[in-house]
């Protein structure tokens, strides 16, 4: 048993890319009711680091396991339980935002259009519900990749720079949500370029 | 259990036993391949039917043997590679695929030869032959789908699956070429390589297959060593090695 | 309050053809793909109908090998591209389900598609009515089993940025005994003789690769998602 046990626990992962040493023996915890907020510059593999958390990547060395058990010998139950925001949208432009929401969060849980919607409106896009995604601004659309992170109703958060493109406004929403999820136990890994302003237990990391 | 497996899978070992093994393999095939061929061209007789034209199968079967056989070496280390993550598969895969690919072609073009005086044509849909191309595609294409990437380790395990994938294609494939031939064409065609063999033409022959293979071990052993050197490149064993 | 394996089935199959409809010239361009290489050979070789009825099944199987394939780079590449395919990995499904039912759908807006207008591109080339139950069933099974042959492909190639060529240099070769046994179901069928032991191989080798297929094309998608 690790010391997380009852949260996100990564030790000594270490991925190469090609020739280059991308993540060399990271190791870091994550609890209920705690934020780490991961920052870097560029090339330092922060998104490395979330794609191998979230089970995408499979590191050459080290663990990741939550809540005790190794990721990989669980690895549908474990993606059930997270939400990830990569730093592209992910949305089809061919689709409504709702329907966006309704297809990518509908295989997660189970889930009614009034809670998508009153997710919408938390992120502050209700007004978007039913436009085509493409014709949304790219601050629109991170709102409305926020309402799906907001909807799947996950434990675990993990978020790809979830500040680019939003306005004053837009930060703030952000950074209340990610409060109130930390509040309510859940957990978030937060990739930033620059300083969170979040009421809450976190942590600050940088890679190197 | 499985650390000694591991230990004979780690790469200076690899390249220290490939080193050691190749001259072995190159003198022996340079042995087997001398006696099949003065056996086989001089001094087994003639076929009754086919006259001196058919010694080209002293080339032609060992080569559509390897062109197969090379597959499969290289779909079983691939398939090694990615069950149990071990790279050294993949640089045996690397390898072997071009080794392979050389004899496909090998195979086909003394088939077209050796079809030129029997059908009077280079190319007649033989079902063997068309089998044999067919292979060639596989090979091309696993070839150039580990290029494609530019992460290697990617590159290898694409491959390694494509491999695989067309392994158990392989016989699928000869299978519908042959149904297809015997539907288009009949069996008044010459088949390449009947069975039935005096053994005064089938020990050359055996010889030749054994020697083909030894060599395939030789050119395999040379190349492995370049697949690590290049692998390695950032290890210190590499570098200690270059420097020595 | 978790999702069954079948309800997220037919949740993706509904995405992927609502997807599809939203754009409906993207729909019809392999249909019409397969129509202009079908009228390619008429122009190329001759207008004798005798002639033409002898080439008639191999023309219409090359056409919708050809045409089932080009639609194929897309599988994946649109949901790489933006990021959705990540979403879908992530979802707690299991790849798998994703890749069957993405596949599936697949098949149903270009192989079934091109199933039902195969009878006017078989009347065009001189088949006669009485195959066309032959060759009907064996492009259904022909074309489904293309897609799972072409689900690895596109699994394989959907990381590279010029896939396109390289997924038919790939995918082609496994595909020849479909254009051999269907073509010669349909031959056989144009011709009167029993086409029942060529419609028997590709049933066999429609199941076998709808097993096995699947699971290659997850491994193969979860290696390019790395």
């Amino acid at each position: 048993m690790n010391m997380a046990a009852d949260g996100l626990s990564v030790e000594k992962v270490h991925v190469w890319r090609g020739d280059r040493h991308v993540l060399r023996g990271v190791s870091l915890s994550l609890g209920p009711r705690q934020l780490l907020h991961v920052s870097g510059p560029n090339g330092t593999g922060k998104t490395t680091l979330l794609r191998v958390v979230c089970g995408l990547l499979r590191p050459e060395q080290g663990q990741v396991s939550w809540r005790g058990h190794s990721i990989s010998s669980a690895r549908s139950e474990y993606q059930a339980t997270l939400a990830y925001a990569s730093h592209e949208p992910a949305l089809k432009g061919d689709l409504t935002a709702l329907e966006n929401l309704r297809f990518a969060v509908g295989l997660k849980r189970r889930v009614t259009a009034d809670e998508l919607r009153s997710a919408l409106q938390r992120t502050g896009v209700a007004a978007c519900a039913d436009l085509p995604a493409r014709v949304l601004s790219a601050g629109q659309r991170r709102r409305v990749a926020m309402a799906r992170v907001l909807a799947m109703s996950a434990s675990l958060w993990l978020l790809d720079e979830p500040f680019t493109n939003l306005d004053a406004a837009g930060s703030d929403v952000m950074s209340s949500l990610l409060q109130s999820h930390v509040a309510g136990g859940g957990s978030a890994l937060v990739v930033a370029h620059h300083e969170l302003t979040v009421e809450c237990d976190m942590r600050r990391m940088e890679l190197a | 259990m499985w650390t000694w497996f591991y230990k004979l899978a780690s790469p200076p070992y690899v390249y220290a036993a490939a080193a050691a093994l190749a001259p072995w393999f190159l003198g022996l095939a340079a042995i087997t391949v001398g006696y099949g061929l003065v056996d086989g061209l001089v001094y087994a007789p003639p076929d009754y039917q086919q006259g001196d034209a058919f010694r080209i199968i002293y080339v032609h079967a060992p080569s559509a043997w390897l062109s197969l056989f090379a597959y499969t070496s290289m779909a079983l280390a691939g398939a090694i590679a990615l069950v149990w993550r071990i790279k050294m598969g993949h640089a045996v895969a690397a390898a072997s695929a071009p080794i392979g690919a050389s004899f496909t072609v090998l195979a086909l073009v003394t088939g077209s030869l050796w079809g030129r005086p029997m059908w009077g044509t280079y190319w007649a849909w033989d079902p063997r032959l068309t089998s044999e191309l067919i292979l060639l595609f596989l090979y091309v294409g696993v070839m150039s789908l580990r290029s494609a990437f530019e992460d290697p380790s990617r590159g290898d395990r694409a491959a390694a699956l494509l491999g695989i994938v067309g392994l158990v294609n392989v016989p699928i494939i000869h299978y519908s070429v042959t149904w297809w031939n015997s539907l288009h064409q009949g069996a008044t065609v010459a088949k390449l390589g009947k069975p039935p063999m005096p053994g005064s033409m089938l020990w050359p022959l055996l010889s030749m297959l054994l020697g083909f293979m030894l060599f395939y071990g030789a050119v395999l052993c040379m190349r492995l060593r370049g697949e690590v050197l290049n692998r390695e490149r950032q290890a210190k064993w590499v570098r200690e090695a270059i420097k020595s | 309050m978790r999702v069954g394996a079948f309800e997220a089935f037919g949740l993706v199959v509904r995405r992927e053809l609502c997807l599809s409809f939203r754009r409906p010239d993207q729909l019809l361009q392999p249909l019409v793909f397969f129509l202009i290489v079908t009228t390619l050979f008429p122009l190329g070789l001759s207008l004798q109908l005798s002639l033409l009825r002898d080439m008639a099944p191999g023309v219409l199987w090359v056409a919708a090998l050809l045409s089932s394939l080009l639609s194929l780079d897309s599988l994946f590449k649109s949901d790489a591209d933006d990021g959705t395919l990540e979403q879908l990995a992530l979802c707690g499904q299991g790849l798998t389900v994703i890749v069957v039912a993405k596949t599936f759908a697949h098949w149903l807006v270009t192989g079934a598609a091109l199933v039902l207008v195969s009878p006017v591109v078989g009347t065009a080339l001189g088949i006669p009515g009485a195959a066309f139950a032959t060759m009907l069933l064996s492009l259904g099974l022909g074309t489904l089993t293309l897609s799972w042959l072409g689900a690895i492909g596109a699994g394989l190639t959907v990381g590279l940025k010029r896939g396109n060529v390289l997924l038919s240099l790939i995918v082609l070769p496994l595909a020849m005994p479909l254009l051999i046994f269907g073509a010669g179901a349909t031959d056989r069928a144009i011709s009167g003789t029993s086409a029942v032991g060529a419609l028997y191989f590709l049933a066999a080798l429609c199941v076998f690769t709808c097993t096995l297929a699947p699971f290659a094309a997850t491994v193969a998608l979860r290696i390019t998602l790395e």
